[in-house]
């Protein structure tokens, strides 16, 4: 064990391994930071029980805590004002009951999605979400962060495919929550409270997902135009009666491009092209690129620094929006470039130096408070998060928000400071 | 109560909006399960939001415990008066406020008709998916509480699903909104917490809807077999095809025959009737119609018709709609249960149901969202003979424990209400239901909304959290931390 300084002269790291074992405790390094906030330790339970145990000591010891997937969003949220303890659920990663004919499944928090998507495809079913970086992010990874993707359009977000879930709190309990049938509706929903909760409440060990079979066949078409003409054909679309399993609009300096996917029967893709066609006039689509569907993914890529922002807007909004990314990146000198689903949620991107992104952020969330929008500030250098709060300002809930977090963690001792308000 | 407290509340709603006399406060006693009834102390009627948060303010200020109701079509006992507090009926705020067709919202406030969201956008060829059976006279606020299925909720999603937003009223009276028109909104789901609740987390007065397309071409196929194993084999090869159609529902012989009686829908006299319905693409329903009938086939369907037009499939619709209500014609009284299993697990609760059918001696009719695995188990009683009303009561908490048994829920979308509470503490453990207490504390720390339902117990949620101290009722001696 390290020999430790300040408030870790009271902390006895040995009690810590004999809970998870003393192989799976290690010292953190630089590469462990949140932030540039220096946890000390990384402990790796085996099981849920170890893990609420784990969670239970550091509380009585007065740690912070910042639970962990695959790393794959670590710097999301407002930089942690305290952390001590990384708890790892990397080694809680397996599959632990794939019912294919009631289409569930239980896994672990730490299973990895592409990993869960591979055991799925065995009975030709799927988690039907296409988060950010599969091959890393684990569940409860993505559902502490709500990450969603391109085929929310037809079946909804995490929040509509979580029918379970065990969590851990910092009394060093599991709960649960749910169960495995889709249609549930006994006591609290708690699996909705956890997913976006950015492990502020408690620490997610185990989910349950309703599943949906794998598509038979799928086609893609891509429409070039202005931003306006694409949105609105996006609203033609979608006051139609075609049922794309996504629908997004991308854009950037000087093009812009609306890709629709139509999943299902060959019969049923082809009739559904021909409508399109027929909505989108003098607009003509070609077949999409093979990467269209990653562009929520590709966006993260680029030159640094960089700001990538995640919005949520009203569908009629969509112009606007990258419109206003224009002119505010116009005026800083930014590069910048927007995907946003037809749900309303999007990316923006924005390349540039780090004061003049900030600037760009501040302006672009005062754009779209006017249209009813937020946005949030997902990844971007430190230095741009100093000083204010990356989820935006808190709304009239935030009293409510700050009491439920008292109640769940009363010593604030999960992932302190990161979420909204500074909960 | 004192005098004082209802001049206050006449204040608020003016004398049309408060009921105190006791016949009056009758049609409030219970709501869609009638076997519990409470008069409240009054009836309030509040026409607006402002209403509804200073007529909470003055039950927070005065400790009065209030229960909210909208059509009262509940079959739980969520909306169940409590006889020391006052029903706030939200039956007058019922004004559809903003119809967005190009972003897809409706917002309403809580007392509108299910049904009349669908009327209202439908000539623009939109509806609201979720469709209990009660949809003509249940409310939005109802839904919003119980988080509302329908037949349809296999493909579309329950209520917490298409509501996006809402203005609530907190037990202290303090007015939030939750949610947005827009989704994520950075923070906690709320939306996601309150939807469900029962009414234990506050008093939603305005409510944003997300709307649907209709799709192009809705079928439906219904197919006759000889038992409910052979269409429960028929269900699970549908999914296993690959096929997720907006509707499935089956219905045992006793259920078909209590619909003949009383619709006249025209349903095959078999052992087990399958309901498949496929919206979508014309060419796709097409396509998967012909696989559905090859399954349904397969397992044994002796007669298979396809509804094509609207009237037709009205028609189908009628007897499966009108189900629960058609039982009364079996017999004088019946128990409407509301069960979930596992799919798989239907042939072996089937089966058990008739085991103990048999050995109790009273008849269990059964209908089934077979898609997702939601039972509704009718227990046919004789209300005037001995003993019967026991024993149907025992024989439908049995179905219940079955489906805790193989894995489900005991509730699919009753809700648990007054009705079921007890059984919370079958399906979950004591952490469980400490856990959800932590959300009802930092919504309801005194616990006035629509308290001692839910859970099995009241429970304290001390003065602050943190720290245990010991409520003040604790050191009194009248209370008792759990």
């Amino acid at each position: 064990m390290p020999a430790a300084s300040g408030i870790m002269t009271q902390v006895s790291w040995p009690e810590l391994a004999e809970i998870v074992g003393k192989e799976h405790l290690r010292d953190a390094t630089a590469a462990d930071a949140i932030d540039g906030v220096q946890p000390q330790m990384v402990a790796e339970p085996g099981t849920a029980e170890e893990l609420a145990r784990a969670l239970g000591w550091a509380r009585g010891g007065g740690l912070k805590v910042a639970p962990r997937g695959g790393c794959t969003k670590l710097g999301w949220g407002n930089p942690p004002t305290g952390c001590d303890l990384v708890l790892s659920t990397a080694r809680l990663n397996r599959v632990l009951e794939h019912a294919w004919a009631d289409m569930t499944v239980i896994v672990e928090a730490g299973c990895r999605v592409a990993d869960l998507q591979k055991a799925l495809s065995e009975h030709r079913q799927r988690l039907a979400l296409d988060p950010l970086w599969p091959e890393n992010a684990t569940i409860g990874g993505i559902l502490s962060t709500n990450d969603s993707g391109t085929l929310r359009v037809r079946y909804g977000s995490l929040r509509d495919l979580i029918i379970g879930i065990t969590i851990a709190l910092p009394d060093g309990n599991l709960a649960k929550s749910g169960g495995k049938v889709v249609k549930n509706v006994a006591g609290y929903d708690l699996s909705k409270l956890f997913t976006g909760a950015l492990g502020t409440l408690g620490v997610i060990v185990q989910a349950i997902f309703r599943l949906h079979p794998l598509p038979r066949e799928s086609r893609s078409l891509s429409f070039s135009g202005t931003p306006e003409s694409l949105n609105q054909l996006l609203l033609a679309i979608q006051s139609s009666k075609l049922t794309p399993t996504g629908l997004q609009l991308r854009a950037a300096a000087g093009s812009a491009q609306l890709d629709i996917r139509f999943d299902g029967t060959a019969p049923g893709i082809q009739a559904q092209v021909k409508q399109v066609e027929q909505i989108a006039g003098s607009l003509v689509p070609s077949d999409a690129a093979a990467d269209v569907w990653a562009s929520h993914q590709a966006i993260w890529d680029g030159v640094s620094p960089a700001l990538v922002a995640k919005f949520n807007v009203l569908p009629t909004s969509f112009a606007a929006v990258c419109a206003q990314v224009q002119r505010v990146a116009g005026a800083q000198s930014l590069a910048w470039k927007v995907v946003v689903q037809s749900v309303g949620t999007g990316y923006a991107r924005l390349e540039g130096n780090e004061r003049a992104l900030r600037t760009a952020l501040l302006a672009l969330r005062d754009e779209l408070a006017k249209m009813g929008g937020t946005m949030v500030a997902l990844g971007c250098p430190v230095a741009v998060k100093h000083g204010l709060d990356v989820w935006g300002p808190p709304a009239d809930t935030q009293p409510l928000m700050v009491r439920i977090k008292q109640r769940f963690d009363p010593d604030g001792i999960l992932n302190p400071g990161r979420f909204l308000g500074g909960i | 109560m004192e005098a004082s407290i209802f001049d206050e509340f006449r204040a608020i709603v003016g004398a049309s909006g408060l009921i105190t006399e006791t016949d009056e406060l009758r049609t409030y006693e219970c709501d869609g399960l009638t076997m519990f009834r409470v008069v409240p102390l009054a009836v309030l009627l509040p026409t607006s939001t402002e209403q509804v948060q200073a007529i909470v303010r003055v039950c927070h200020r005065e400790k009065i415990p209030f229960v909210a109701r909208g059509s009262g079509t509940g079959l739980s006992g969520g909306a169940l008066p409590v006889a020391n507090g006052i029903v706030l009926s939200l039956a007058r705020m019922n004004r559809i406020l903003e119809v967005d067709l190009p972003n897809q919202r409706v917002v309403v406030e809580p007392g509108v008709m299910n049904l009349n969201v669908t009327a209202r956008v439908a000539p623009d060829g939109y509806f609201y998916a979720p469709d209990p059976s009660s949809q003509q006279v249940c409310s939005i606020g109802g839904n919003v509480a119980e988080n509302s299925g329908g037949a349809h909720c296999l493909k579309y999603g329950f209520t917490t699903t298409h509501v996006l937003g809402m203005e609530v009223v907190l037990p202290d009276g303090t007015l939030i909104h939750l949610g947005d028109r827009t989704v994520d909104r950075p923070g906690y789901d709320l939306p996601g917490v309150f939807v469900g609740s029962e009414g234990t987390l506050g008093i939603a007065t305005k409510v944003i809807l997300r709307i649907i397309k209709r799709p192009e071409v809705v079928q439906v196929l219904l197919a006759a077999f000889n038992s409910t194993n052979e269409a429960g084999a028929a269900v699970s090869g549908i999914i296993a095809a690959g096929m997720l159609p907006a509707a499935i529902e089956m219905m045992d012989n006793l259920a078909i025959q209590a619909a003949e009686a009383a619709v006249q829908a025209n349903y095959p006299n078999c052992g087990g009737l399958l309901l498949v319905e496929l919206d979508g693409p014309a060419p796709e329903v097409e396509t998967l119609m012909e696989e559905v009938d090859e399954v349904c086939t397969k397992c044994g369907a002796w007669e298979i018709r396809v509804a094509q037009s609207d009237a037709e499939r009205a028609r189908v619709w009628t007897g499966r709609k009108a189900a629960f209500a058609a039982v009364g014609r079996l017999a004088p009284a019946y128990i409407v249960q509301d069960g979930v299993i596992p799919r798989t697990a239907l042939p072996q609760v089937m089966s058990e149901i008739d085991r103990l059918s048999s050995e109790v001696g009273l008849r269990v009719a059964n209908v089934f969202h077979a898609g997702d695995g939601n039972l509704h188990p009718l227990v046919l009683y004789d209300d005037a003979v001995p003993g019967q009303p026991k024993a149907a009561e025992k024989l439908a908490n049995d179905i219940l424990r079955l489906c805790i048994k193989a894995g489900g829920s005991i509730t699919g979308e009753h809700g648990v209400g007054e009705e079921k509470k007890m059984f919370m503490a079958e399906m979950y453990a004591e952490p469980d239901l400490e856990t959800m207490q932590l959300v009802r504390c930092a919504f309801d720390p005194e616990n006035l909304s629509n308290p001692d339902k839910v859970f099995p117990r009241p429970r304290l949620c001390g003065e602050k959290p943190g720290v245990y101290e010991p409520h003040p009722l604790e050191v009194a001696g009248v209370a008792q931390r759990f």
